[in-house]
């Protein structure tokens, strides 16, 4: 575990300003039982999140970037062992009681999840779930916490808040569902907001209104804000950082930038080289050969070289920590010598070597 | 719902009329049962010389002012019967439901938030046992340990044959003597009502516990449980408050057709604990070929069946507001 933490990234000290960072996580695991059998789903994730900074999570399904941050927040099953540490303004929440993580939930860290369809209560009303939020946290009576419900529901653009906070979720549109969520979210003006796929299950135009309500709601209440997504098109225009996730671990984290303009890591350079672009005509889009490894039956050494173009034998025995590269991480071993990036040429690259390939 | 009724009515009172047993030997003693004479007169006097139409017709004339029949062997109006029986088997009913239905999703809730402990195991087999054991084995068994052996129960009856009753208002004993402020009659109606509730009860718990367990583990893995836990609720507050009210109208179902299968079904339990109800009034009516008693004791179950259906339909609405637009 040591190794873990030395390798940490100070990155977000060096950019919020030698602040303390109010999220830190450090060699965070997350392994699960299941019938006898055990698997890591993280195998060890780090990352800072400074106040008022977004930073997004980037990786596949399955990739444990979700589970990492319900494992943080103590939200995962009874099965599953977390170790490693999380500290949320200098507070371990890793082995924190019960008692006391549901203080901080819901007050000071705040989490909304993927399916708005699915994360209201069908049976409560939008308001009373709001309410709730509230009197969980404040002692203020019901009528108050109502009150503060409209509010909260003129705060992220639902029109005829008055209306609206004694309708059922069903009465609510996907994408007012999910405004709901967030309102529900920041009930209590919380530090951190980690927003877990939050647009996935919507309409492309109601995506791009989710994410300013977000991003306008984390400006103007100076919320830290975590976005978990598949979509680099999301991180690229909202997050300040990016840590990319593969199998369980981060495998590159920098600036989105500096990411996007030099990504350090071949499955970075994959997943930026995939997104369709309208100024190169192609005629297929590029893909990274082959698939994630199934938990629990990860290659030896780097978990990413089977899929790799850059693979080289030392990658099949030593797995690479994530490392400094000059104020950014990446976890290859030839995060300095990779070729410069250009994202039409890998592709081309690929296709080629793929028609090669037997 | 009228023409439910009206159904009820035709079917209970035609199917009196295919079975085979002739109804007169319940009137007329056998050794008469040779004589024209008698045999006529008792036609004429029950109205059994009459077509079957005109008798149909007649009945639900009666019926229409109130009036159920007279029986056979008591000699008595049917409807005066059932109302001098109904409440008992009411009584009997809803402490039942009572028991059926707390321990029925306690255990149904416990099973599921510790699925495959020993809580759950134990569940399962309190389940097995009520929905599988007979009410004749458990009741004479539950007996048997309770009343004879440790004597901490009464033993069969509603209430201590020498105690003097309150006037009933209600027909429930345990609420009469309540309002009579009679704490003696009280006590002994309970105690009565405890095993026989319980009994009854049990075989409803097991329906309800299985299907409250396994509309848990659906619930419980839904995302809003996830956003409950997510808002710092306690996990009190996420099992009862937003788990088990999604799990309601399943139950609900099962609770009301429970509800109204005891009003008539009770007859084991009501025969060994000499329950004076519903169920043992329809045993001694169809032993006897007692028609008129018969059709009453099945109009009255048809009807608690229709009434429990509209009162089920009616808490749907209070249990899930999705079907309140419709």
């Amino acid at each position: 575990m040591s190794a873990q933490i030395s390798s940490a990234p100070p990155g977000a000290v060096d950019k919020a300003g030698e602040r303390e960072p109010l999220l830190s996580i450090r060699g965070l695991r997350v392994g699960f039982r299941r019938a006898g059998n055990q698997f890591e789903a993280v195998r060890g994730i780090d990352l800072d999140v400074a106040k008022g900074e977004v930073v997004g999570i980037v990786g596949e399904s399955g990739s444990g970037k979700s589970v990492g941050m319900l494992a943080a927040l103590g939200l995962t099953s009874k099965n599953a062992v977390v170790t490693g540490s999380v500290r949320f303004n200098g507070d371990e929440l890793v082995g924190k009681p019960a008692r006391e993580m549901r203080k901080i939930r819901g007050a000071r860290i705040a989490m909304i999840f993927q399916d708005p369809l699915s994360s209201l209560n069908p049976v409560m009303t939008v308001g009373a779930q709001i309410a709730e939020a509230v009197r969980l946290h404040q002692r203020v009576t019901r009528k108050q916490a109502m009150a503060r419900a409209v509010e909260l529901l003129h705060l992220v653009a639902i029109p005829q808040p008055e209306r609206r906070v004694n309708q059922y979720p069903h009465e609510f549109s996907g994408g007012m569902r999910q405004r709901a969520v967030i309102a529900m979210a920041v009930a209590n003006d919380p530090d951190l907001l980690i927003a877990d796929e939050p647009t996935t299950a919507l309409d492309v135009t109601v995506q791009a209104q989710i994410l300013s309500v977000l991003r306008s709601l984390q400006e103007r209440l100076g919320l830290g804000l975590v976005l978990i997504t598949h979509d680099l098109g999301v991180v690229a225009g909202h997050a300040d950082r990016v840590a990319v996730v593969y199998s369980g671990r981060v495998v590159e984290q920098a600036g989105v930038s500096e990411l996007f303009a030099d990504p350090r890591h071949p499955y970075t350079r994959g997943l930026i080289a995939s997104i369709p672009n309208l100024e190169e005509s192609r005629e297929r889009l590029f893909s990274i050969d082959g698939s994630p490894p199934a938990l629990g039956r990860l290659p030896g050494g780097c978990a990413f070289h089977p899929r790799c173009i850059y693979a080289e034998a030392r990658c099949r025995t030593e797995d690479p920590p994530l490392h400094d590269i000059g104020g950014r991480f990446s976890a290859c071993h030839f995060a300095t010598t990779l070729p410069p990036f250009h994202s039409a040429a890998l592709a081309a690259a690929s296709l080629d070597s793929g028609s090669v390939a037997p | 719902m009228p023409f439910l009724v009206l159904g009820i009515v035709t079917i209970a009172f035609l199917i009196t009329t295919v079975t085979k047993g002739d109804p007169l030997t319940a009137i007329v003693a056998e050794q008469q049962m040779s004589n024209p004479e008698v045999v006529a007169a008792a036609k004429a006097r029950w109205g059994l010389d009459r077509p079957l139409p005109e008798r149909y017709m007649i009945y639900l004339g009666n019926l229409l002012s109130g009036d159920l029949g007279t029986s056979f062997i008591t000699k008595r109006n049917v409807g005066t019967d059932i109302l001098y029986r109904l409440p008992a088997t009411l009584e009997l009913v809803f402490a039942a439901m009572i028991f059926g239905t707390t321990l029925g999703i306690v255990l149904g809730v416990l099973a599921a938030y510790f699925r495959n402990s020993l809580i759950d195991h134990g569940a399962r087999l309190f389940a097995l046992f009520g929905s599988s054991l007979p009410v004749f084995w458990s009741g004479l068994g539950l007996l048997f340990i309770f009343s004879v052996m440790l004597n901490w129960l009464p033993g069969p009856g509603r209430v201590d044959a020498r105690l003097a009753l309150p006037l009933g208002i209600t027909g429930f004993l345990t609420i009469d003597s309540l309002l009579a402020g009679d704490w003696t009659v009280f006590k002994d109606a309970l105690w009565h009502l405890l095993l026989p509730a319980f009994v009854l009860g049990w075989t409803v718990s097991g329906t309800i516990s299985r299907l409250v367990r396994a509309n848990m583990l659906d619930v419980m893995s839904r995302e809003f449980v996830l956003t409950a836990r997510a808002k710092g609720a306690s996990e009190f507050r996420v099992v009862i408050v937003h788990a088990l009210r999604n799990t309601m109208v399943p139950t609900l179902t099962v609770i009301g057709y429970s509800f109204a299968y005891l009003i008539t079904g009770a007859v084991l339990t009501e025969t060994i604990f000499s329950w004076p109800g519903m169920g043992s009034y329809a045993v001694e009516a169809a032993r006897a070929l007692d028609f008129p008693a018969i059709i009453g004791v099945t109009i009255v179950g048809g009807l608690a069946f229709l009434v429990t259906n509209l009162i089920t339909d009616i808490l749907y609405v209070v249990a899930n507001p999705r079907v309140r637009l419709s």
